[in-house]
């Protein structure tokens, strides 16, 4: 029955809060994708009641209708609803993220070696 | 909304959504590394740590914790983005307080840093509403019939947070120490503080 709750054998009860040594981010886009939503809803940008709303109608939908090929994904869902209010309130449209995003696919590896190059006009 | 696309990873999506909004003078990358690393380090448990001691040694203190919780997490210097409305509910011999949000993850972040993933999985937010004894037994936490188990669902008007039982044999303690012996999960109900 202990499977349900994962993290349970590495969130040892004793364990003193500076201890709480949990990842809390699987990915380092994660990490992104907190700290946009922090620094934007921070700073005025957009307002975190809005992002929330999204992010809460984002998580609902997933679990009405859970697509087959599409685990559950905290972040998948925090990253969609930030989209979603920027696309809504028109500061980066939706279509836009979709062009950047296939550019940044097809990369050669190795790009940020690139960008360093450049800066050095080599 | 319209989906992912097929094919691109979200590390890349992600990085494609950043540099649009760097681009368009909405966010900068210095600012968000200074956010990732409040909520990584500088904001945490040991917030709440500090306030639970306190409440376990100043009796006046713990009653206006009790009466006004935002407040007296304030007189203490923690308030912040989503820490506005801060209820606190007191673990007792009789009665076992367990917080949840059955809607997404809203969680007292000043106070316990960022939801552990537990805490924002549709198993935990989904179980401890309907099962609470059962899910609180697999934390190792085991209540007896005598002890009432009641469980509160955060929002965005609300955000619980427990203050847990002092344990016995703790009596010569510091504030300090006994800051030290305070957990997260104990902090949201799932634990008590052991000794």
């Amino acid at each position: 029955m202990t499977a349900v709750l994962p993290e349970l054998d590495v969130d040892g009860p004793a364990a003193p809060p500076r201890a709480n040594g949990e990842l809390v981010f699987a990915e380092p886009w994660q990490g992104r994708a907190f700290g946009l939503v922090m620094t934007l809803t921070e700073q005025g940008v957009v307002s975190y009641d809005a992002f929330r709303d999204a992010l809460v109608a984002r998580i609902a939908a997933w679990e009405a209708d859970p697509p087959a090929d599409e685990p559950y994904s905290y972040y998948r869902c925090w990253l969609q609803a930030l989209e979603r209010v920027l696309d809504e309130q028109a500061l980066v449209p939706t279509a836009e993220v979709d062009e950047r995003s296939a550019a940044f696919a097809v990369r050669p590896a190795g790009h940020d070696h690139d960008h360093e190059d450049d800066d050095h006009h080599h | 909304m319209s989906d992912m696309q097929p094919g691109i990873d979200l590390a890349t999506r992600t990085e494609a959504l950043e540099s649009l909004l760097v681009e368009r003078g909405l966010a900068d990358a210095k600012t968000v590394e200074t956010f990732i690393g409040i909520y990584e380090t500088q904001v945490g448990p040991m917030n709440g740590a500090k306030v639970v001691a306190k409440a376990w040694t100043d009796p006046e203190y713990k009653e206006r914790l009790l009466s006004d919780g935002t407040a007296a997490v304030a007189e203490l210097g923690f308030k912040g983005p989503q820490g506005e409305h801060i209820v606190v509910l007191e673990n007792t011999a009789t009665e076992h307080n367990v917080v949840v949000c059955t809607l997404c993850s809203c969680y007292p972040w000043p106070l316990l840093g960022l939801p552990p993933s537990w805490y924002k999985d549709s198993a935990y937010r989904s179980r401890v509403v309907k099962e609470p004894r059962a899910v609180l037994a697999e934390w190792g936490t085991e209540l007896g019939p005598d002890v009432a188990v009641k469980v509160h669902d955060s929002s965005s008007e609300v955000r619980y947070f427990i203050l847990p039982e002092r344990p016995a044999g703790t009596e010569s303690l510091s504030e300090e120490e006994l800051a030290g012996l305070v957990t997260r999960d104990a902090m949201v109900g799932v634990t008590k503080v052991a000794s």
